[in-house]
């Protein structure tokens, strides 16, 4: 066990300072702030809305993330295989599960210095009022872990293909798949004519559903557990794809 | 040791590797020949493990590779084919970044770093990312990565690729001194390598072994092999031909080229067994010919390599109507 914390990490290592030997990771960090700046004061109105709260903040990470991680993930794997790397990597004494992992991991870890870099606005929040700091806490542990879905599909789409264009379109597809069949307009489309209890499965599956009541500041159990057991999912099926795709 | 057994490799329906199987000891450096998609680097990836074969495996001195593959890694330096290198990465960090994967740390990784460089002639690109490099920088960087850890086992996939002739000779003498303490296998297309490097030398076909020599031998199957090679002085072809047919234990005479003064001929022996060349000397002198030189050729590898493979290919298309 130690072995593989220790390969993890220096796997996990290298890609972080790959990522900011780069100008891949200012560029999203910039272009994240600057997006979700946007959203939240000129669309959603942070200061007009007179609340002591971060709901107009947190709302739009769905759809932002859904273009931002995928292009966090599209290199992942697509990169090895075109660069040839994926030969030197497979071939050091070091398991699979610990590349996937930590290269799975640096790229999440990235994307919660980019979430951490939004502070400021938690210090807007603390200046203009008395928010609910639970509820803040909550929110970001949230999205962070939705970030962490969404970069697990994204890693998996990755490895299907050696082109990171085709990767970034299977993972958007795949993405606003999970995201819209939990979100309220589309399923109240559905309500007339689906049953309930199928609308209410597809939903469960959904990466909406669950954020949104981490959101409202209720972190269940059964939110992480989805979260965290769909990650393994999909890093598993990235791990299965990368075996039967080497041959 | 290294133990290669019946290795075989489908592609879809395509066989790429057909039933490989060979040894390389310590001390001993294995030229892996062939022509171009032969399966040389396929079978090398399945020593390896970055391919998993359809059948047959390989023992990295004792470790099964497709039993338990870290164990049996930990005992190779690969050098893949087009040696990749992280492209963002320095050439220092790209080298500590293997060390700590091969399992050293602190002033061990440091000082092993260091000697790798040194050894490979990377002083001058240490802080360089690999992306500014030329192709012959990377492919030594990347060999680096493979005898960094001083392993017992390297596997060289066509280690002089994009090098200079100067670089070609330095990371051949290195390989040849290397060889003295571990199995080495390299593959490559240039023959020449494998008379400066290789103390045998496997060529391979469309998958199937085809020979699997020393140099030395590898060169006697040459028609060329035994044949006198002379050059004489202001001599008619046709007269020469007449004098040197009856040299006993000459078989066959071929003029090679002539012009004003010179005359160069081959005289090819009725058995290898008999050395020709005093008898040559001698009816050159009782003719009254000015030898200017003489040597007895050793047979050429590019020749025999022609000559084998070829025959292999045609093995093979005799394979495909037999299974078809």
């Amino acid at each position: 066990m130690p072995r593989t914390l220790r390969n993890t990490k220096i796997i996990m290592l290298r890609e972080l300072t790959g990522y900011f030997g780069s100008p891949v990771a200012y560029v999203f960090i910039v272009i994240f702030l600057m997006l979700i700046g946007f959203f939240t004061f000129s669309i959603s109105h942070f200061y007009e809305a007179g609340q002591a709260d971060m709901r107009s903040h947190f709302e739009w990470y769905p759809w932002l993330f859904l273009f931002l991680i995928p292009s966090v993930a599209m290199r992942l794997w697509a990169d090895e295989k075109r660069v040839g790397t994926i030969e030197l990597i497979m071939t050091l004494p070091i398991s699979l599960t610990e590349v996937i992992l930590g290269k799975f991991l640096a790229a999440w870890l990235f994307i919660g210095i980019a979430q951490l870099l939004t502070f400021p606005l938690v210090l807007s929040t603390m200046y203009l009022g008395d928010p609910d700091f639970g509820m803040i806490f909550c929110a970001y542990v949230g999205s962070f872990l939705m970030g962490g879905a969404y970069l697990s599909v994204g890693s998996m789409t990755s490895a299907i293909t050696r082109s990171q264009v085709v990767s970034f379109i299977l993972a958007v597809v795949a993405c606003l798949f999970l995201v819209l069949s939990g979100w309220p307009p589309v399923t109240e489309a559905f309500v007339d004519w689906a049953p309930t209890w199928l609308i209410n499965l597809i939903s469960s599956f959904s990466f909406m559903t669950h954020y949104q009541s981490i959101q409202r500041g209720v972190l269940d159990f059964r939110d992480i557990f989805y979260y965290l057991s769909f990650i393994f999912f999909m890093l598993y099926s990235n791990g299965v794809i990368l075996l039967m795709r080497r041959a | 040791m290294l133990e290669i057994k019946n290795l075989t490799k489908y592609f879809g329906l395509k066989k790429a590797v057909n039933d490989v199987s060979f040894q390389v000891e310590k001390g001993e450096v294995l030229g892996f020949l062939g022509p171009n998609a032969a399966g040389k680097s396929t079978t090398m990836r399945m020593i390896t493990g970055f391919i998993p074969p359809t059948s047959g495996t390989a023992l990295i001195g004792g470790s099964d590779i497709t039993v338990s593959p870290i164990e049996a890694l930990t005992k190779i330096g690969y050098l893949p084919e087009n040696a990749p290198v992280y492209p963002e990465m320095t050439v220092r960090s790209f080298l500590e970044f293997c060390a700590e994967i091969r399992g050293f740390s602190g002033s061990i990784k440091s000082k092993k770093v260091d000697e790798t460089i040194e050894k490979c002639f990377l002083k001058d690109v240490t802080y360089q990312p690999a992306s500014t490099l030329s192709k012959g920088f990377k492919q030594r960087v990347c060999f680096a990565q493979s005898i960094l850890h001083d392993p017992e086992y390297l596997v060289l996939d066509e280690p002089t690729d994009g090098l200079d002739p100067n670089q070609k000779h330095e990371v051949r003498s290195m390989i040849r001194e290397m060889g003295i303490n571990k199995a080495i296998i390299l593959s490559t297309h240039i023959l020449e390598e494998v008379d400066a490097v290789c103390t045998r030398a496997i060529i391979i076909a469309n998958g199937h072994i085809v020979a699997n020599d020393t140099p030395d031998q590898l060169r006697a199957r040459s028609g060329l092999h035994g044949a006198v090679r002379l050059i004489i002085q202001n001599a008619d072809s046709e007269n020469a031909k007449k004098h040197f047919s009856v040299v006993p234990g000459a078989k066959e005479i071929e003029i090679i080229e002539k012009n004003e003064s010179r005359l160069t001929l081959r005289i090819f022996p009725e058995s290898i067994t008999v050395p020709l060349t005093d008898k040559v000397l001698k009816c050159a002198s009782d003719n009254g010919y000015q030898v200017e030189s003489i040597y007895t050729e050793q047979g050429r590898l590019d020749e025999v390599f022609r000559m084998i493979t070829e025959v292999g290919e045609a093995r093979s298309r005799l394979d495909r109507i037999v299974t078809h």
